[in-house]
C-alpha cells in the first residue's frame, strides 16, 4: 500500500493502520455484522439483510484498500466510497465507527431522534459519509461525477462505489453505466452486492436481471466475477480493477443476503425489519 | 422595446465565468445548440460534459462533482430537467445542499408550437417545494447574465428559469442584480403588479395603459421566487391596497401562490391571479398562446381594474 503521510500531514498514515491480515478482516467482518445487529434490534427499524450481505466488501474497503483519515474526514485526496444501496447504512456506520470516524458508542442512536446516523445515509450529517441515498439508482451517476472531478483536478484518489443487484432495476443505472464508458471513467470501481433478492422476494421472481454480465460487458465494462463473501476474492478483484485503463470496471459480487445469521439469509423478510431481541441475540451468538 | 435572447446570454454569460473561474463545469443533455451552452463547451472542452439524453444520470453526476468541489451548471430544456429529475433534485441537491446550479430553458408556454409536452409550467411549484433551492426567474437578458453571475458565485442548488424566444429588454445596461430584493420597476399608489419573467414587460405595458385610465399602478419584478422578497410585498400591499400577480405558470405553487401566503399573513389586501389556471396548452406561436390563456397585458390591465374597483367598494363600506 502507498505510503500517503506526505500529502495528509495530520494522519498516521491511515492506510498502514488498517492494513489488516486476512485472519483480521475475517474478524473485522463478523465485528460489523454483530453492530448490524445490534443496531437494528436496538432502533426497532432499519435493514439487516443488505447490511450482511455487504459487510465482507464493506470490511475489505475499510479496512485494507481504502486510503482515508477518519480525523480528517474531507482530506482532499482521500479515495470515496460511495454508498449506492442507503438502506445498508447500519454496515457503513459500523465500518467507519470501527475505523474511528465516530465512538463506536454511537452507533446504537442508529434512527433515534437528532442522531448522527440516519434511517439512510445522509452526508450533511455523518462524518465519512459522502453521499445522501436512500432512493435507488444514483450511485453510480454520483460516483461518475466524484471520479470525473479527480480527473479535472489531477488527483489520484480512487472512487469506489457500492450498488445492490436490486438497484440495477432502476434505469438511471443504466444510464450511468452507458456514460461511464462514454467518458472511460476507470478511475472508480464498481462493486455489486449481488444477493439475489429484494424486498419482496427473489429478484430473478420480480424483475428478472439475467443475462448480468452480459449487460455490463455489453455496455462497455471490464467485468470480474466473485464470491462476495471471500476476502481472497474481494481484495485481488479490487487490485485488478485499478489495473484496467480506458474503460470502466464492475466487481459482480456473488453474496448471500442476510449472511452469517442462519435465519436471516435467502430471507426477504428481514430486507427492511429488525430482529426482535430475542433473535437478536440469536443472531450473536452465531456471530461469536 | 428591444428584445434579446436570454439563451444567448446565459451561453456567453458561462464562457465570461468559465475563464474566470476554472472550477466550473457545465453539463447538458444533448441540447447544448439549443440551450448555449455549446459556446462553453467550444472553449472548455475539458469542463464539459454531454451526458447525451440522460437527465437524471446529468443532475447525479452533477452533484457528484458539486461533492468534490466544483461549481457544476446542469442545464437542458425545463421539462426533462425539472419534471423528469424530480427525485434527483430532492436527494442529490437540495437534501445534502449541493453546489448545482440547474439553468434550465425552454420555460413556460412561450415555448410554443412543441406544444403541450415542452411546456413546462409546474416547474416553480415543483423547485419552490424544495428546501435550499434558490430560484428565480429573469425578466430579460440583462437580468439574466446577473442571475447566472450570482448562482456562480453563491453556494447552493439553484433553478434559474429561462425562456426559448427573445424576450423584452427591461433593463438599462449597467442595472446590477440582487438576488432576493424585488425590483419595483414603476411606482403607483392605486395598485401593485407583482410579475416575473417575461410578465414584467406586460406588466410595464399594463401599467402605462391603466395611467391613461387613470389608474396609478406599481410595477414590481420578483426574479427571486425564492427566497421572496417579503418586505417589497408587504410594502406595496399596505401603500397600494390592491396586488395583482402575473406568472407565466399554473395557478398553482408559484408566485401567486407564494405572494398570497405572505399578504394573507402580513398584510391582507384584495388580490387577482393572472396565471394559466389549472390547465394544458396547445401548440401554436407563443404570441398566440400567450393570448388565447390569458397572460397578455390587456388580461393584466382587466385584473388590476377589477382588483381596483373592489378595493374600492371594500373601501366605501367601511
Amino acid at each position: 500500500m502507498p505510503n500517503h503521510s506526505e500529502v495528509c500531514p495530520e494522519s498516521t498514515s491511515p492506510s498502514n493502520k488498517f492494513n489488516l491480515s486476512t485472519a483480521e478482516l475475517k474478524e473485522m467482518a463478523k465485528k460489523l455484522r454483530r453492530h448490524v445487529i445490534t443496531m437494528t434490534a436496538t432502533a426497532g427499524s432499519g435493514h439487516p439483510g443488505g447490511s450482511l450481505s455487504a459487510a465482507d466488501i464493506i470490511t475489505a474497503l475499510y479496512f485494507k484498500v481504502l486510503r482515508y483519515n477518519p480525523k480528517n474526514p474531507q482530506w482532499s485526496n482521500r479515495d470515496r466510497f460511495i454508498l449506492s444501496k442507503g438502506h445498508a447504512a447500519p454496515i457503513l456506520y459500523a465500518a467507519l465507527a470501527e475505523a474511528g470516524y465516530f465512538p463506536v458508542a454511537e452507533l446504537t442512536t442508529l434512527r433515534k431522534l437528532d442522531s448522527r446516523l440516519q434511517g439512510h445515509t445522509d452526508r450533511k450529517f455523518t462524518p465519512g459519509v459522502e453521499m445522501s441515498a436512500g432512493s435507488l439508482g444514483m450511485g453510480l451517476s454520483f460516483a461518475i461525477g466524484v471520479a470525473l472531478a479527480a480527473r479535472l483536478d489531477s488527483k489520484t484518489y480512487r472512487t469506489y462505489v457500492l450498488l445492490s443487484d436490486g438497484e440495477c432495476e432502476e434505469g438511471q443505472t443504466w444510464e450511468a453505466a452507458l456514460s461511464a464508458a462514454h467518458f472511460k471513467v476507470d478511475n472508480l470501481t464498481t462493486i455489486i452486492d449481488c444477493n439475489g433478492m429484494q424486498l419482496s422476494g427473489w429478484t430473478r421472481d420480480i424483475m428478472n436481471l439475467e443475462p448480468f454480465i452480459q449487460k455490463w460487458q455489453a455496455f462497455g465494462w471490464h467485468t470480474i466475477d466473485i464470491d462476495g463473501h471471500d476476502l481472497d476474492q474481494i481484495l485481488p478483484a479490487c487490485q485488478g480493477a485499478e489495473k484496467i485503463k480506458g474503460k470502466p470496471t464492475v466487481i459482480i459480487a456473488r453474496t448471500i443476503k442476510g449472511k452469517g445469521v442462519s435465519f436471516m439469509e435467502n430471507n426477504a423478510a428481514f430486507h427492511g425489519k429488525a430482529p426482535t431481541w430475542k433473535e437478536a441475540e440469536r443472531a450473536l451468538k452465531e456471530l461469536e | 422595446m428591444a428584445e434579446a435572447s436570454t439563451r444567448e446570454t446565459y451561453g456567453k454569460t458561462l464562457v465570461e465565468l468559465g475563464r474566470e473561474n476554472p472550477n466550473i463545469v457545465v453539463l447538458d443533455a444533448d441540447v447544448s445548440p439549443s440551450t448555449m451552452t455549446s459556446f462553453f463547451a467550444r472553449e472548455f472542452p475539458d469542463r464539459f460534459f454531454d451526458c447525451g439524453l440522460e437527465e437524471q444520470n446529468m443532475v447525479s453526476i452533477a452533484a457528484g462533482l458539486a461533492a468534490s468541489g466544483k461549481t457544476v451548471f446542469a442545464t437542458t430544456f425545463v421539462v426533462f430537467v425539472v419534471c423528469r429529475c424530480f427525485d434527483q433534485l430532492r436527494l442529490c441537491l437540495s437534501q445534502p445542499n449541493l453546489n448545482v446550479k440547474i439553468v434550465a430553458t425552454h420555460g413556460g408556454i412561450s415555448v410554443g408550437e412543441d406544444g403541450t409536452s415542452h411546456q413546462a409550467i409546474e416547474d416553480l411549484a415543483l423547485c419552490c417545494a424544495l428546501p435550499s433551492f434558490t430560484v428565480v426567474v429573469p425578466a430579460d437578458a440583462i437580468e439574466t447574465a446577473g442571475a447566472i453571475r450570482v448562482a456562480a458565485s453563491d453556494y447552493g442548488p439553484f433553478y434559474i428559469r429561462l425562456s426559448r424566444p427573445k424576450t423584452p429588454i427591461v433593463y438599462p445596461e449597467g442595472y446590477h442584480f440582487t438576488l432576493g430584493k424585488a425590483v419595483t420597476m414603476r411606482q403607483g399608489k392605486d395598485a401593485t403588479i407583482i410579475a416575473m419573467g417575461i410578465m414584467v414587460a406586460k406588466a410595464l405595458e399594463a401599467a402605462d395603459n391603466l395611467a391613461r385610465q387613470g389608474i396609478d399602478c406599481r410595477v414590481i419584478n420578483t426574479h427571486t421566487l425564492k427566497p421572496l422578497d417579503k418586505a417589497a410585498i408587504v410594502k406595496a400591499a399596505s401603500e397600494t391596497g390592491a396586488i395583482v400577480v402575473a406568472e407565466e405558470h399554473l395557478a398553482h405553487g408559484g408566485l401567486g401562490s407564494r405572494v398570497a401566503q405572505i399578504v394573507a399573513k402580513e398584510k391582507p389586501v384584495l388580490m387577482e391571479f393572472v396565471n394559466l389556471g389549472d390547465r394544458y396548452a396547445l401548440s401554436g406561436k407563443a404570441d398566440e398562446l400567450l393570448q388565447r390563456y390569458g397572460l397578455t397585458a390587456r388580461d393584466i390591465e382587466e385584473s388590476v381594474k377589477s382588483a381596483v374597483k373592489r378595493k374600492q367598494y371594500f373601501q366605501a363600506r367601511q
